[in-house]
């Protein structure tokens, strides 16, 4: 009396799977969508809320971060998101960087650094493209070298290094060599 | 439509809303290009801003200069002080707000973050500035003309980059009005021993001011005493 839905035909001789059942067999009887759902989930993985992350954290995929991350993080090719609920206490190295949480320490990012409203960052980016939006918090230095520019001797060092106390009110900066005297 | 000009359609839409969205009106200045031009020799200068971040300033400067920009708002700074009814600890913070180095700095860009100073406050925030301008270093400030007008609510402005001969002006809440404006000789004592370069007076009755400090001498061998 019910017209069997032919869309849902099983592929390679498994057999057809009740929709009552479907979450239980989206593994072992894909449809032909299912593969393309599959990619796009595990190219974009997500640390939850709940999540506290203490220590080195490197990945060669797109990453949301929605929990808490202390120490260093580096996706040299890939996208790194903070969050609106993320917090990071961390040295962070991505091809971009969306930053829509907290971001406690120095940024480097190969293409871009995006503060969104909203987001926050207290620390030293170096990217050639950088965008903060009217509602963002920054706080720190922006280094935006040309393409083919060297980097200064000091750079590197002030990249990996530690945040100045909050008290201190200002971002860490290494300067060029040139300490000359002011008066 | 293409993909394609949907991420175009949205570039396009991020761009307005970052840089001329706003109905705040926009302002001719002189002295921002001669600033660019006063570091445009210079390899890869470090520049400090006294102003809110602004993203679309950050690239301007970035890509005009490939420079690396230090964000230290200082309006913050002195909301947080009225708040905590810290004020006359004001100019003592200054002297100790700025960690960079001595002679570090290629340009200080200072909008008018003067004018919401204090005598006592702003000395202190200047010979900080000149401590840390490197020989040949140069310092663009606005600061106003007329008296600031009573009875309105106090308002920073957050200085935009449109493009170098034009600034928009965004207002957005501040805790302290304008104080009384700095007569030009003041102004100059202020800095000393930086030279004013340039100076205009705009028909906003905005005085648009760039210091310069004096280069090193040439090479640091003693000079002879025949010579």
């Amino acid at each position: 009396m019910w017209k069997r839905d032919e869309a849902v035909k099983p592929t390679s001789g498994q057999p057809a799977t009740p929709a009552t059942a479907a979450s239980t067999q989206t593994v072992s009887a894909p449809t032909a969508v299912q593969p393309d759902v599959r990619r796009i989930e595990r190219d974009i993985v997500n640390i939850g809320k709940s999540v506290v992350i203490k220590g080195e954290l490197n990945g060669s995929e797109d990453l949301t971060i929605e929990g808490h991350v202390e120490g260093r993080i580096e996706l040299k090719d890939h996208v790194l998101t903070i969050g609106p609920n993320g917090k990071i206490k961390a040295q962070v190295f991505a091809k971009a960087v969306i930053v829509l949480g907290e971001v406690n320490g120095n940024v480097t990012a190969s293409e871009k650094v995006d503060i969104r409203d909203g987001g926050s960052v207290d620390g030293d980016i170096i990217s050639p493209r950088v965008a903060i939006a009217e509602g963002a918090h920054f706080r720190g230095s922006v280094d935006m070298q040309r393409k083919g520019a060297q980097p200064q001797p000091g750079q590197q060092k002030a990249s990996s290094s530690p945040q100045p106390e909050k008290a201190q009110a200002s971002a860490s900066i290494s300067t060029p060599a040139t300490t000359a005297a002011a008066h | 439509m293409a993909l394609s000009d949907l991420f175009s359609r949205r570039r396009k839409e991020h761009a307005e809303s970052e840089a001329g969205a706003s109905d705040a009106p926009v302002h001719p200045t002189k002295v921002l290009a001669r600033f660019i031009a006063g570091l445009s020799s210079r390899p890869h200068p470090v520049i400090l801003d006294l102003g809110p971040s602004v993203g679309s300033n950050v690239n301007f400067f970035g890509e005009e200069l490939g420079c690396k920009i230090i964000v230290e708002d200082l309006s913050k700074d002195v909301d947080r002080h009225i708040r905590d009814g810290l004020l006359e600890q004001f100019p003592t913070f200054l002297m100790k707000r700025f960690p960079q180095e001595t002679g570090s700095i290629d340009g200080i860009l200072c909008w008018d973050v003067f004018d919401y100073l204090d005598k006592k406050s702003a000395k202190a925030l200047a010979d900080q500035l000149v401590r840390v301008l490197r020989p040949d270093g140069v310092l663009m400030a606005f600061f106003a003309t007329s008296e600031p007008q009573q009875g309105f609510r106090p308002e920073y402005t957050r200085h935009v980059v449109v493009d170098k001969l034009n600034l928009q002006h965004r207002p957005y809440p501040a805790a302290r009005p304008k104080q009384r404006p700095l007569p030009n000789r003041d102004i100059q004592r202020l800095f000393e021993p930086l030279r004013i370069v340039e100076q205009f007076l705009l028909k906003t009755n905005l005085r648009e001011i760039l210091l310069r400090k004096a280069p090193e001498p040439a090479g640091t061998a003693p000079v002879s005493p025949s010579a």
